[in-house]
Order: structure tokens, then C-alpha cells, then sequence
């Protein structure tokens, strides 16, 4: 295995071409956009909460690399049907892990802007280390 | 069309001068396409740097023993080096700074901020400029109530040099542009530009950050008042910059920063300051930085910048005609080499930049993605960002070739 293809791995060029919950959601209870202005990366994060506990519904949309789109599409599968609780727990080790592969400090911030918009649309303002 | 077969220039030899292009990159040859953003350096300059602090540190300009002598010479020198290299009348006419950003700064705070425009007084710039020939401009209108106008460009990154018509007036006092675009490289008229500034009565500031490593300059047969450029650019070390300005303009030019070696007389309360270019150079200068800068422009004076030009006329034009032959690969800028320095922005369909700069890198491979500090630019294009490959005396065919094969790669990975 090349190391190019270290960091692209099927899964994460399966996200990137095949994003999972992608398109607008209209009545969406929360949600939140960011930007990595020196990359031009950007995610916007919708959800819906079934009696603020439960995540129902979770859709994206943005543009950007590789990297941050597939990272956003992972999350939502991630988030989707989960309890609002144990979304907010989740941290960057967690996003790190779905990815499953090594990244240098610039493509971090690619890698974790997903989450941090996650963070923003709940309301929790907690420095997931960027 | 054939792989370049002149040899303006002796690129292996040349190769041989920078220590760090024999270091690999995960085993792979180091391919350095990133010259715009900063250049290697040559064993010369780090050397005539290292030598400075082994031999004869000391400040500048005050001390009486031969240290400090010796010190102050080839400090000087190199003043006089750079004076020569781009034709200026007088040493006394260069400025070192510590990048051309604060020589813009300078500029701008000087001539702008507390020099002699007023409220309502026009600065016509460029949509090509980097952000630090953007920035400083926006202070002047911000303190002094000065109005910004830009001139566009065609969809080939050309000026619109028609607009100059229209946008230069009776109350036009500054007009700047940059020389080179740092990331069309485009190579812009500014005999011409500042030919009209000067028919409106107003300065033409250069960014020539981008143009003073590639191209021969002339400053008096460009007529600019004010040129910036820096040093890393140009095989000089970082931290060390130069602003040109005719001796007029640089009198009607307040100092940015003030303290030791500006003054000439100081009491409490009040100071005087000294002769041009002392005046701009406060507290205790870039030595080494100046003395490696002195020997950047030696080795580039060797090999004639008009062979460095044509070098690279020959890469670029190989380059462009390689890179289209490569379906779904767009490329940003002019493409008459004549009109175009050796930088090729690009993008490739359904792939980020940043992807593309990273699977490159893992064949050792550097190129710039982003927005290469010239938002307006890329938003005039409606673009996010963009890859750059940029090209140098050490560059040759060989690495055109091996970023075409990274290129390819790039393709199969998001095929």
C-alpha cells in the first residue's frame, strides 16, 4: 500500500464521492457553520431533536477537501440516533478514530472542522483542540 | 513540443549549490515547486551568514573597533549590491526592511498615514494584489478618509489597463501594483502604470516581491517612486527586505519605526532624524540577513538574470504544455510566457487543492494549495482555492516532468 493511499483510504474517498446525509433540513431544531478561512473548507450542520434528547435527523452541507467533507459525512453517521449527551461527548479522538488514518497538523484542522460545528450547534462551546 | 535543450543556465551545477535539494523526502528525490512562497538558499549564503557571526558580529554603524568595521562594510555592501541590481541611482536610495510587507507598511504608514494624502485623495490598486499590498491601504482609508479603487483584469489575468483611464484622476495620489502576481504570474506594464500615475501628479508604489527574484529590474527605466521585495524570495535568507525609493518621495516620507541609528539628535521630548536611508532603518538591523541578501544578489548577478529569465520561460512554457495535455487539469493565468513569470496555478476537477498538495507531497513533491494571500483574486475567479507550482533557477524539465507523474497520481486516486 502506497503511502498515498495511507491517507486516502477507500472509506474515507467512499465519504467524500458518496457523502452520507448530505442536502439542506428544513425545520432543523439546531444548527451551526464554520470555516476554516485559510483553507476555504466549510461545514454547515443541521439536526433535528426529538425531545431534546434524541438526535433524529442530522444533514450537512459545505465544500472543501477531502478530508473535511469526508470527516462531516462520517459524523453525521455517527451522531444520527444518538442522545444529545452522548453527542457532545464526542472528542477528537473520536473523530481521529472514524478516520482511521495518520495527519499531519495542517490537515488536522480539516480533519476536526466538522466537529467543532457540531460543538457550535449544540451550544457547547468546549475547545475540541484545533 | 520537446523537453527544454537550451542551456541558459547549468541547473545541475546549480543544484549543486543548494544543500538542502540532496535531502529526500520519504526516499523519494525532494521536488521544491514552492519558490513564490520562499526559495531555497544556496551554500554561498548560508555561508556568508554563518561567517558573519563566526568572524565579525557586531552592531553596525557605532562601534570603532574593527569588528564593528567590518561589520559596518559589508553591511553597506551589501546596500550597494542591492542598489546595483536593480539599477538605482544611489545606495543611499535602498531601505533594508525585514520583508517586503513592511516595506509596503512603510509605505503606506509614511507616505500615507502621516505623510501627505488628505481626505478624498485616491489610491488606485489592483484585484491581483497579495494581501500585503491590500492591507497597509486599508489603514490610509481607514485614518485619513482616502478612497480605494482597483483595477480589474480579463478572464486571462491581464489588467485591464483601460481602466487606468478612468480610475486615475485629479485626486489620484498613489497608484500600486505588483509587478508580478504571485499567483498568475502575470508580469504587468508598470513602465506604463507609472507613466500615468506620474501624468495625474501622483507615485507609483511596486510590489515587486514576486518579479525582483525572477526578472531584471531597472528602477529608473521603470519609474517607479517606491519597490518592494524581499530577500527569501531571491536565495537571501528570511527577515530581510529592501524598499527603493526615489530620493523626493522618500524625503515626503515619515519613519515607521522610531529609536537608535534613525535619529540624529535627541532631547527630551524632541528628536531629529537623520540622513536617508537611516531614517528608515530604527533599532538594530538584519546584519547577517542584509550580508546574506549582498551575496544572494552576488550569485544571481553570475548567473545574469536575463539567462534566469529566459531559463524560466523555457520551464514555464514546458510546464504549461505538459499540464494540458492532462484532460481536467485547469490552469489560471496568461499563457504567452512572455506575459507570465514561472508560476502555475492550477486546479484539478472534483479534487480539493489541499488533497491534491497532500498526495503530492507524498511523492515528494511541494506545492503551495490555498488561497496564496490573494483573496480578492480568488474570489474575482470564484474559486476557493487553488494548487501552485512555482519554478526557480534549480528547476529544470526533470521536475516538470515529475509533477506531471504526481498529477496523474492525484487523478487515480480520485478516479
Amino acid at each position: 500500500m502506497s503511502a498515498s493511499s495511507d491517507l486516502y483510504q477507500e472509506q474515507i474517498l467512499d465519504h467524500y464521492k458518496h457523502p452520507r446525509n448530505k442536502g439542506p433540513l428544513p425545520g432543523a431544531s439546531l444548527q451551526a457553520r464554520d470555516s476554516n478561512p485559510l483553507c476555504g473548507d466549510e461545514v454547515t450542520l443541521r439536526m433535528k431533536v426529538e425531545g431534546s434528547h434524541l438526535i433524529s435527523e442530522v444533514r450537512f452541507e459545505g465544500r472543501g477537501c477531502a478530508i473535511s467533507q469526508a470527516s462531516a459525512s462520517m459524523l453525521t453517521t455517527i451522531v444520527k440516533g444518538k442522545a444529545v449527551r452522548d453527542a457532545e461527548a464526542l472528542d477528537r479522538d473520536a473523530i481521529l478514530k472514524a478516520l482511521g488514518i495518520p495527519l499531519s497538523a495542517a490537515r488536522l484542522k480539516c480533519a476536526l472542522l466538522p466537529l467543532n460545528v457540531l460543538k457550535l450547534a449544540l451550544g457547547n462551546k468546549t475547545d475540541v483542540g484545533v | 513540443m520537446s523537453k527544454a535543450e537550451k542551456t541558459l543556465l547549468n541547473v545541475p551545477k546549480i543544484q549543486a549549490d543548494f544543500p538542502i535539494l540532496h535531502r529526500k523526502i520519504r526516499g523519494k528525490r525532494l521536488v521544491y515547486l514552492d519558490s513564490a512562497a520562499t526559495s531555497q538558499k544556496p551554500r554561498q549564503v548560508i555561508d556568508a551568514t554563518t561567517d558573519f557571526y563566526m568572524r565579525y558580529n557586531a552592531n553596525v554603524h557605532r562601534a570603532i573597533y574593527e569588528l564593528g568595521e567590518e561589520a559596518t562594510r559589508e553591511y553597506e555592501g551589501a546596500r550597494e549590491k542591492v542598489a546595483a541590481f536593480i539599477h538605482a541611482r544611489s545606495p543611499n536610495q535602498v531601505i533594508f526592511t525585514k520583508s517586503t510587507t513592511e516595506a509596503l507598511n512603510l509605505v503606506a504608514y509614511g507616505y500615507g498615514l502621516k505623510g501627505p494624502i488628505q481626505a478624498g485623495d485616491e489610491i488606485v490598486g489592483t484585484v491581483m494584489e497579495h494581501h500585503s499590498n491590500h492591507v497597509p491601504w486599508h489603514f490610509v482609508r481607514d485614518h485619513k478618509g482616502a478612497v480605494l479603487k482597483y483595477v480589474d483584469i480579463d478572464d486571462e489575468g491581464n489588467l485591464r489597463m483601460e481602466q487606468y483611464d478612468e480610475l486615475i484622476t485629479k485626486r489620484t495620489k498613489i497608484v500600486t501594483v505588483s509587478m508580478c502576481s504571485n499567483v498568475l504570474g502575470t508580469i504587468n506594464p508598470i513602465k506604463e502604470i507609472a507613466k500615468r500615475a506620474h501624468e495625474a501628479g501622483a507615485v507609483c508604489v511596486v510590489d515587486a516581491a514576486q518579479a525582483a527574484p525572477h526578472l531584471p529590474i531597472d528602477v529608473q527605466s521603470l519609474g517607479a517612486d517606491f519597490l518592494a521585495f524581499s530577500g527569501h524570495k531571491m536565495l537571501g535568507p528570511t527577515g530581510i527586505g529592501v524598499l527603493y525609493g526615489e530620493t523626493e518621495a522618500l524625503e515626503a516620507t515619515e519613519p515607521l519605526l522610531g529609536g537608535g541609528e534613525m535619529i540624529r539628535e535627541v532631547h527630551l521630548g524632541r528628536a531629529s532624524w537623520n540622513d536617508i536611508p537611516y531614517r528608515f532603518e530604527g533599532g538594530t538591523p538584519n546584519i547577517a540577513g542584509a550580508i546574506g541578501l549582498g551575496v544572494a544578489v552576488d550569485y544571481l548577478t553570475d548567473l545574469k538574470m536575463e539567462a534566469v529569465r529566459a531559463h524560466e520561460m523555457e520551464v514555464t512554457r514546458y510546464a504549461l504544455d505538459e499540464i494540458h495535455r492532462i484532460p481536467g487539469v485547469r490552469t489560471y493565468g496568461p499563457e504567452d510566457v512572455k506575459q507570465k513569470a514561472g508560476v502555475l496555478a492550477f486546479t484539478i476537477d472534483g479534487v480539493h487543492p489541499h488533497d491534491i498538495a497532500s498526495i503530492l507531497d507524498v511523492e515528494g513533491i511541494c506545492v503551495r494549495s490555498g488561497h496564496h494571500c490573494a483573496q480578492p483574486l480568488m474570489e474575482r475567479y470564484d474559486l476557493p482555492a487553488t494548487a501552485r507550482a512555482s519554478f526557480y533557477v534549480y528547476n529544470d524539465s526533470d521536475d516538470v516532468d515529475v509533477l506531471m507523474a504526481g498529477i496523474r497520481k492525484v487523478q487515480e486516486v480520485f478516479a
